[in-house]
């Protein structure tokens, strides 16, 4: 018998695929992710008669125009700026503690060269992905027992928390820095912590601080809002004169920290135009 | 056989570079002491009997970890409230993102086929780009105090406050992937005759629907992270049991929190992985 010829004059008209294919995993993904959309809105007493209906849109308006005028007196204003410092100086000191640390636990979290047992790389890495994963604010509340109210324990929440980001991502860059100078001296006899100063931390330090820098820019962000645990900065300014319904305060402060934020994202931005160029 | 030509030069008795030294530890106090003083930096604090003492109590409780059964379930069911904020939220801001990101792409432009964009597309644009970075410039944390204070304590406030920064932040992003890529297809696609609606389906998205959509579960994972901090100013989930157990003083509970949160961005982050690289 002779099969049809599969080259037609024309191209042979074909059926769409069907709609659902058990085959197809782009499929089962999207009926996942729709599954989950649904169980997420059907599970959450989620209150939309009282956002939407008119009532609420009053209050909400009535609470809008409660911001102005924002509190423009001197003295506030002067407090503002302390705030503003407060939060900065937290995330400059936060991140500078966070390198050193992030240096002393990624030495033993990486393996220098090839015959490198590196017996802490496992352990020490998983304290770095549980410093990393619990995030800054809910450090804050826990040091808070330690550290007292104020701007130390956010210091410290910020410091612990990049700790574990910059260890890790500097582990990365010292297992990836190029093995031609550390195996150099260690073929002359050079012992390991003279090999990693004079031969591996001078080639990677511009990317350590490349790194340094840019979670510095994450955490001024973070210091600004992690005042709300009580931790220091314009957050705790926030959260102080929002719970006394103090509105015109309220909205100088978030003023303030739009401002900043701003700033940062202008600042960086600039700064990276400037250097890529 | 001449001898060994002595060496001309002796190691120095002191370090040639003790004056910079000396000079970069002076600044580095001069910069660090009102950085200090704003933090009021005092490590020892920390050692002083009496916040040794609270913190030791509260550490000791830590162990053994909260397992009762229905603690178990309590913790499990919160975590699941936490990813279901996460979720919603994630969807009403798709719901702001998509509109916002096709009103304000360059590449879909009419006017801008033929040089300038027209002044008025130009304006609507750049003012829908503007809104895009406020929303993404208020920390979510500060949009959730707000909302708590409109609709009340509850999920309500966290998925809003979740809804509004990554409408922004995707709205943005997304603006940014789809004006990086190619816009040969699309640009030929408006000359013929197509509507931007039409463009932009057959065009621009194929294109970069793959980076799109990682950058969307990548934001999801995000929002998980995000989620679990919301709780802490009363928008519900895991962070809102979290925050009560601490003021409780609940050394056991914390731990078991800590770890079932641990696991969930781990879970988290391993799913949205797979599937990034799955997406290619």
């Amino acid at each position: 018998m002779r099969r049809p010829s599969t080259r037609a004059a024309n191209a042979p008209y074909r059926l769409p695929p069907p709609l659902f294919d058990a085959r197809c995993r782009a499929c089962w993904w999207t009926a996942a992710t729709l599954a989950l959309v649904l169980a997420s809105f059907w599970t959450l007493d989620l209150r939309w008669s009282q956002f939407v209906s008119l009532a609420a849109l009053r209050s909400m308006g009535r609470f809008i125009g409660e911001f102005f005028p924002p509190d423009a007196s001197p003295e506030f204003l002067a407090k503002v700026v302390r705030g503003t410092w407060e939060t900065l100086a937290m995330s400059a000191l936060g991140t500078l503690l966070a390198a050193g640390a992030g240096v002393l636990l990624a030495v033993p979290a990486s393996r220098m060269h090839a015959g490198d047992a590196a017996r802490l790389r496992t352990p020490t890495r998983l304290l770095l992905n549980a410093l990393r994963a619990v995030p800054e604010l809910v450090w804050a509340a826990l040091l808070l027992m330690a550290a007292g109210l104020g701007p130390f324990a956010g210091t410290l929440a910020l410091a612990v928390h990049t700790s574990g980001v910059l260890g890790r991502l500097f582990a990365e860059s010292l297992e990836n820095a190029p093995p031609g100078p550390g195996a150099a001296l260690r073929a002359q006899g050079v012992g390991s912590a003279r090999v990693f100063l004079y031969a591996t931390l001078p080639q990677v330090l511009p990317q350590l601080i490349s790194y340094t820098l840019y979670r510095w820019e994450n955490n001024i962000r973070a210091a600004a809002v992690l005042g709300v645990v009580g931790a220091g900065g314009l957050g705790q300014l926030l959260a102080f004169h929002m719970g006394l319904f103090h509105m015109g305060k309220t909205a100088t402060i978030l003023v303030a920290m739009l401002v900043l934020v701003a700033a940062v994202d202008a600042l960086s931005y600039g700064a990276r135009r400037v250097t890529t160029r | 056989m001449p001898a060994l030509a002595r060496s001309t030069h002796r190691a120095p008795d002191r370090d040639p570079a003790w004056l910079g030294r000396l000079f970069w530890l002076c600044a580095a106090v001069v910069v660090l002491w009102p950085l200090a003083a704003a933090t009021e930096f005092k490590p020892w604090l920390l050692f002083d009997a009496r916040s040794l003492g609270v913190a030791g109590r509260f550490l000791r409780g830590f162990w053994p970890p909260a397992h009762s059964p229905d603690f178990l379930v309590l913790a499990a069911s919160e975590a699941w409230r936490t990813v279901a904020i996460a979720t919603a939220g994630l969807t009403l801001a798709l719901l702001l993102a998509v509109p916002a990101t096709l009103l304000s792409t360059h590449v879909l432009s009419v006017s801008a086929l033929s040089g300038r964009m027209a002044r008025g597309p130009f304006w609507v644009r750049q003012s829908v780009r503007w809104a895009l970075v406020v929303l993404r410039s208020v920390p979510e944390l500060v949009w959730a105090l707000v909302f708590v204070r409109v609709v009340g304590l509850g999920p309500t406030a966290g998925v809003l406050a979740i809804a509004l920064t990554y409408g922004g932040m995707l709205g943005k992003v997304y603006g940014e992937i789809l004006e990086s890529g190619e816009a040969h297809a699309t640009e030929t696609l408006l000359r013929n005759g197509s509507s931007r609606l039409q463009a932009f389906l057959f065009g621009l998205l194929p294109q970069n629907a793959a980076e799109l959509t990682s950058y969307t579960v990548y934001r999801w994972e995000c929002a998980i992270r995000s989620s679990v901090v919301l709780g802490f100013v009363g928008a519900g989930g895991l962070g809102q049991l979290l925050d009560g157990s601490m003021k409780m003083f609940n050394g056991g509970e914390v731990l078991t929190m800590l770890c079932v949160f641990v696991l969930l961005v781990a879970l988290a982050d391993r799913m949205s992985a797979g599937l990034r690289t799955s997406l290619g």
